[in-house]
């Protein structure tokens, strides 16, 4: 086994692959939740202001799913093969999900009639949940594991992913992308929209907070071996506490108009969420639930030594680029939404 | 039907409903940089309209092909999870370069392309275009280098046997520079821009005929002319190497595009024709020994057929390859005559006087769109039964944990939503089209956003560098 640093190549990779997730999550998060709260701002004007908040970065948020997708696909095959063919109905609709998320957003400015904008904004809207509840239930049912066979491919009933655990992590997820898009939009507005969206964002803090403690009341009562990590490491309880702590701070730095750390510290939140599923289900990519001999690990769905070689090569050319150009765009649009005749 | 035959049709119905964006994203990226370049370089508030124009189009065309675009990334996954394992290894890497080398400085300079016109200054500005265009060229050299590999596989040994196997790479450099990847490459880029050029020719012939924009819209024909003629030409040389290609690697591909059965003989070339696959047979208007002359530079020599190969080791859909690649050699042969007599014309200052070609030119924008499509179909169909040229059969490759229902629900989802998207596509390009560039150096008719809404909200703090007017 071939190591860098102490750590073998594929733990590595799974720690490159936890990152680009983490990243899409806190960046496509916010537009997520930008878009599920869309409706609820009433104005035309401040749905444009909304919209023009997300406008210029959205695309570039989405593209960490887009690096994720090919991180799993080139460093864990086997697991990339058993996961999109297990979830195939409920990722068709997260991709379809995908799909009216961006052309709602593309579309809507295209045109001045009412219920041409109308329209596109319902269907922006319900495009965002779909697409946040859909990654939470898969994710929840990547968390409690799923029926694998011998050639570790799903053998189950594709019904059985609607399970109330599962349905919890998703509301979950939707509710924290609600809060997280909250905040951004908090940190881009001014005047009336802005006061309309912190009373908002205070109000998907608690719409998250219920669902988390709900979920992890239900965890700890009925899938006990999600909580084995835990315990047998005590000392890791320090990230739940860190994670508590992170989501505390946000309504602070809200009241003392701190709005960039309220920002930071849901992204914090939403990474140690992240890291915590991961210490729980690693080294498995894929539990099986049925028999845990056919379970997908790090080590039994890595690529070769190889090509894990060049991944890391690759990851290691790319992201300094990835984040100074990132950096830029984020930069040259920071401020308060001013529209001017290139907006949506 | 069975999964396998559902799961061909929802890849080559999803790819080839994607495949109708990125070429016209590529072409019309490097007119943007040509735009952009001269108006950085003259000053002349013309090329600022040109430039500002086709953006706005840009945007639209980008934004179908980047939500077409993320299926195909998770489709190898949902339908193909055989085939994943089997080239996860290859196939991933490339993906994932793609998705960090080429798709990530698309997308994020995109954002200053469309939307940084007064937040950053005209050089920035210039810079983006430049780094967006190439992103889209660096895509296609990394969805090209896969879907070369698939067709003459480089760089790997076989690990495992049975349901098991699956490729590993043993040089990296020489799976990059598989023997097609160069050619294909170079064939697939100079489509692209012919896609691109030709769309920028057909907005603006109907423009002159209309009589509108004409100030505008004749610099910008003469400049796409330009580039569609050197394209068009050299074209003709790369389609000519990435056959060259087919003929050294994959034979039976070779022979199935001319509907060569005799297993070694002198083989003909086809203007025209029909394959009679039942009997072996093809009718039409053909240059004897035509194949053999380009393959091998000389009349005499024969060809591989494919009776050289048994039935399920060659594809059988001989007619529909032949006909897929001699439509693509047709419209590349009318772009050339299409383009240099028109460039004739132009350099005799005739050309805007025919309005019959301008009509031609406005319909030949899909000329290369039907081109790129029925040229992947026939390399994608003459490579079967293989996904991977003389390694997997594609009916090896498929999701088995997927049911035939599940693929039909997915199938009609797409063809629903596709066809949607097709339609307001077509509804607002038209729309973009009638509007018209505009002039940015009055306040009046700044943009139809003006219009179309409240005031704009005005913040003058933190206006950064407002562009040169």
């Amino acid at each position: 086994m071939e190591t860098f640093l102490g750590l073998d190549y594929n733990v590595w990779w799974y720690l490159v692959f936890g990152a680009v997730i983490s990243g899409y999550a806190i960046l496509d998060g916010f537009d997520l939740g930008a878009g599920a709260l869309h409706l609820l701002l009433n104005k035309e004007l401040s749905r444009r202001i909304a919209l023009n908040a997300i406008g210029p970065v959205w695309d570039g948020n989405e593209v960490w799913l887009v690096i994720g997708g090919g991180a799993l696909f080139a460093g864990f095959p086997v697991a990339y093969a058993a996961i999109f063919s297990a979830f195939y109905v409920p990722f068709m609709i997260f991709l379809v999900g995908l799909i009216f998320r961006g052309v709602a957003i593309e579309f809507r400015s295209k045109e001045p009639g009412l219920l041409w904008r109308k329209t596109w904004d319902i269907v922006y809207c319900v495009a965002s949940i779909i697409i946040s509840l859909s990654l939470g239930l898969m994710l929840g049912n990547v968390a409690l594991g799923i029926s694998l066979n011998e050639q570790k491919e799903f053998n189950g009933d594709w019904l059985s992913f609607f399970n109330f655990f599962s349905i919890m992590v998703a509301i979950t997820t939707l509710a924290l992308f609600m809060m997280h898009g909250a905040i951004y939009l908090v940190m881009k507005t001014e005047n009336r929209l802005y006061t309309k969206l912190y009373i908002l964002a205070r109000q998907f803090i608690i719409f998250f907070v219920l669902s988390f403690v709900i979920t992890t009341l239900y965890t700890l009562l009925y899938v006990p071996h999600l909580g084995d990590f835990f315990r047998e490491h005590p000392t890791s309880f320090i990230i739940p506490v860190l994670m508590v702590l992170a989501i505390a701070n946000i309504p602070r730095q809200l009241k003392i108009g701190k709005y960039r750390y309220a920002f930071i510290s849901s992204s914090v939140t939403i990474s140690l969420l992240l890291i915590m599923v991961a210490l729980e289900v690693f080294p498995y990519l894929l539990y099986s639930r049925t028999n845990p001999d056919n379970s997908i690990t790090i080590q039994n769905a890595a690529a070769s030594a190889k090509t894990m070689k060049i991944l890391l090569i690759i990851a290691l050319i790319g992201t300094p680029l990835v984040a100074t150009y990132t950096s830029f765009v984020f930069w040259t649009f920071k401020g308060k939404v001013k529209l001017d005749e290139t907006s949506y | 039907m069975d999964v396998e035959i559902l799961a061909r049709i929802q890849f080559a119905f999803t790819i080839a409903f994607h495949y109708i964006y990125p070429p016209l994203s590529i072409g019309l990226g490097l007119l943007l940089v040509v735009f952009e370049g001269l108006y950085l370089k003259t000053g002349n508030k013309m090329y600022e309209q040109i430039t500002r124009f086709w953006i706005k189009i840009f945007a639209l065309i980008f934004g179908i092909g980047v939500a077409t675009g993320i299926i195909m990334e998770f489709e190898f996954g949902t339908n193909w999870a055989t085939y994943s394992k089997y080239v996860g290894d290859i196939f991933g890497s490339a993906l994932a370069a793609e998705g960090i080398f080429a798709f990530a400085l698309e997308s994020g300079f995109l954002g200053i392309l469309i939307f940084g016109w007064n937040r950053v200054s005209s050089k920035v500005h210039f810079f983006s275009t430049v780094m967006v265009f190439l992103g889209s060229m660096f895509s296609a050299i990394w969805i090209v280098v896969a879907n070369s590999w698939q067709q003459t596989p480089a760089g790997y040994h076989i690990v495992g046997s049975g349901m098991e196997a699956r490729a590993e790479i043993t040089d990296f450099w020489a799976m990059v520079f598989n023997p097609s990847s160069v050619d294909r490459l170079i064939h697939v880029w100079i489509a692209a821009f012919l896609a691109g050029i030709f769309l920028v020719l057909s907005v603006n012939a109907w423009y002159i005929l209309k009589g509108k924009h004409l100030e505008i819209a004749k610099p910008s024909f003469k400049i796409a002319l330009v580039a569609a003629t050197v394209f068009s030409l050299l074209q003709l040389f790369a389609g000519h190497r990435s056959a060259d290609v087919v003929y050294k690697h994959q034979p039976a591909k070779l022979a199935a595009l001319e509907g060569h059965y005799d297993s070694m003989a002198v083989a003909d070339m086809f203007l025209l024709g029909y394959v009679d696959n039942k009997n072996q047979k093809v009718t039409g208007i053909k240059i004897p020994g035509g194949l053999s002359f380009l393959t091998q530079f000389d009349f005499k020599k024969p060809v591989k057929g494919l009776n050289a190969f048994k039935p399920d080791e060659r594809p059988s859909q001989v007619n529909t390859i032949f006909q897929f690649y001699h439509i693509m050699i047709g419209i590349g042969m009318f772009m050339i005559a299409l383009t240099l007599y028109a460039s004739w014309l132009a350099f005799k200052n005739k050309l805007f006087e025919k309005r019959w070609l301008m009509w031609v030119f406005v319909w030949a924008v899909l000329g290369p769109q039907i081109a790129n499509q029925t040229g992947w179909f026939a390399a994608e169909m003459g490579r079967q039964p293989w996904v991977v040229y003389g390694l997997l059969k594609t009916s090896d490759a498929l999701s088995k944990t997927v049911t035939a229902n599940q693929v039909v629900f997915s199938l009609i989802l797409f063809t629903v939503v596709y066809m949607l998207l097709l339609v307001l596509f077509l509804y607002l390009l038209n729309k973009k089209i009638q509007h018209g560039p505009v002039d940015y150096g009055t306040k009046e008719d700044i943009d139809e956003g003006s219009k179309r809404d409240n005031p704009i909200l005005d913040h003058s703090n933190g206006q950064n560098a407002a562009p040169a007017h």
